[in-house]
């Protein structure tokens, strides 16, 4: 990486780095209505994805990027 | 029964859970008290596996919560690919995880610990998570990480009397990072990077390799060899979206690449759909695809064909295709005592296994060669499973 380069990125991070600063919520607490129904919950049964992650997990080549817990048995 | 496929990775991901176990509630408020009876039963390609588990959350101060889950898996049968050269087997495995979390202003930090216990496989694994709220609680960014020491063993004798010869170590290393965020009223985002490394003895003692010969199946049977090291990426985007009545969509994509020359992608989509303040139902939809293995290969052409060598199916190009439904029961959604409200939801999926460089030698494997099936020429494997669950639980 050239300095050029590197003091450019060096600079972006830190313009949006403060940007950040600055960001106001564009969907405010008083419209969160259904975000916080039950529907909308990313996982409403920890465990049951967990069992399901994990028999997944047992029988296939893949893993992880789930967000969920897997577990143990591949049970042969 | 030996779990290698999955070094105690069952908390390795834990970390994340919290990013997506719930609403996109801020991580600077506890969930509810609650507690859960889980039980459910697998059956599909010989094998029977039922699953007992009990769990609770408890918060000790308004900022400090601690989870303890126990869970009991009851295995009996033996998948193909073991009965082409064992006999079929009976155990158990018992997991106790613990873990403890603390909110400090807008950020929690969970450090937990677990240990996996079965008659050849012994696994324990520490992990840590921290969970930042920002841009008005919009966006939340999860780290995690955790390391796994697994012992590998073998089971030489049977099911009732086991002899049992431990083979080596595995260690695994896993760093997670997630975003989750909002970014309509109606719509909310998440994506997951996960990378797993792998050490040491990583290979299934119980599978074999098998290659031609002029034995009278016309193959012969041979010991796998795998690399000692594995390292894993995974990405996994997903979108919810609620739509214009009471009811939600989930799409789901992830895809996921190893330096054992595997790639598989997966594609979900969820339908939940709400009956009243009483039911909950959902429908979903899940396809994977996968390559084999770099080392794969369902015959190989002769005794020590190459250095690393592999018959798992789990290395095997497949393809796997789930439906499943679940309803959720409010039967005491106003509370009773103590409790704020109790829920019992029954799932059941059914997935279709289908490979496509794997071929069945349990059915076929009295077939001489040049028989109805000559060896490397039997008809490819495939299963349907059946998963029930049943659960419990209760919010106080």
């Amino acid at each position: 990486m050239t300095p050029k380069l590197r003091h450019a990125l060096c600079a972006s991070v830190v313009l949006l780095l403060s940007a950040c600063g600055s960001v106001q919520p564009w969907v405010k607490p008083y419209e969160r209505d259904r975000l916080a129904d039950p529907v909308m919950a990313w996982d409403r049964d920890a465990l049951s994805s967990a069992f399901l992650d994990h028999v997944y997990e047992s029988r296939e080549g893949s893993r992880g990027g789930t967000g969920a817990a897997g577990g143990g048995c591949g049970c042969n | 029964m030996m779990h290698l496929r999955t070094p105690s990775r069952l908390v390795t991901l834990a970390a994340l859970a919290g990013l997506f176990a719930g609403s996109p509630a801020p991580a600077d408020v506890l969930p509810d008290n609650r507690a859960d009876l889980f039980y459910s039963k697998y059956s599909g390609g010989g094998m029977n596996i039922n699953t007992y588990e009990a769990s609770a959350h408890a918060n000790a101060t308004e900022n400090i919560g601690l989870d303890y889950s126990y869970l009991v898996d009851k295995v009996s049968g033996a998948s193909v690919d073991v009965l082409s050269n064992a006999s079929v087997i009976k155990d158990e495995r018992k997991q106790n995880s613990i873990s403890a979390t603390w909110i400090h202003d807008k950020t929690s930090y969970t450090l937990g610990y677990s240990n996996s216990k079965e008659r050849d496989y012994i696994s324990n694994t520490p992990h840590f998570s921290l969970s930042q709220d920002m841009f008005g609680d919009l966006t939340t960014i999860t780290l995690g990480f955790s390391r796994s020491r697994d012992e590998v063993g073998e089971n030489n004798g049977t099911a009732n009397d086991p002899k049992v010869a431990w083979l080596g170590h595995a260690e695994s290393r896993a760093y997670d990072v997630g975003i989750s965020q909002i970014l309509t009223r109606n719509l909310i985002a998440g994506v997951t990077f996960d990378v797993i490394t792998d050490d040491g003895f990583l290979q299934n003692p119980y599978r074999s390799i098998r290659y031609y010969s002029s034995s009278g199946l016309g193959y012969t049977l041979g010991s796998q060899v795998y690399p000692d090291t594995r390292t894993s990426t995974a990405i996994e985007a997903r979108l919810k979206y609620y739509l214009p009545y009471r009811a939600a969509l989930t799409g789901i994509y992830r895809y996921y690449r190893d330096t054992w020359g595997i790639i598989g992608d997966t594609v979900e989509i969820d339908y939940t759909h709400p009956v009243r303040n009483k039911w909950i139902f959902e429908g979903r939809a899940r396809y994977y695809k996968q390559g084999h293995a770099n080392f794969y290969a369902d015959i190989f052409p002769y005794f020590d064909a190459q250095n690393f060598e592999g018959r798992d199916k789990d290395l095997a190009a497949s393809e796997n295709l789930t439906i499943g439904a679940k309803a959720t029961y409010a039967w005491l959604p106003d509370g009773w005592k103590v409790f704020k409200r109790s829920t019992v939801t029954a799932d059941i999926s059914q997935v279709r296994f289908k490979y496509l460089d794997f071929r069945d030698i349990k059915d076929y494997n009295d077939t001489p060669a040049g028989g109805e099936y000559a060896a490397g020429t039997e008809p490819l494997y495939h299963f349907n499973a059946m998963i029930y669950q049943l659960y419990l639980s209760a919010f106080f």
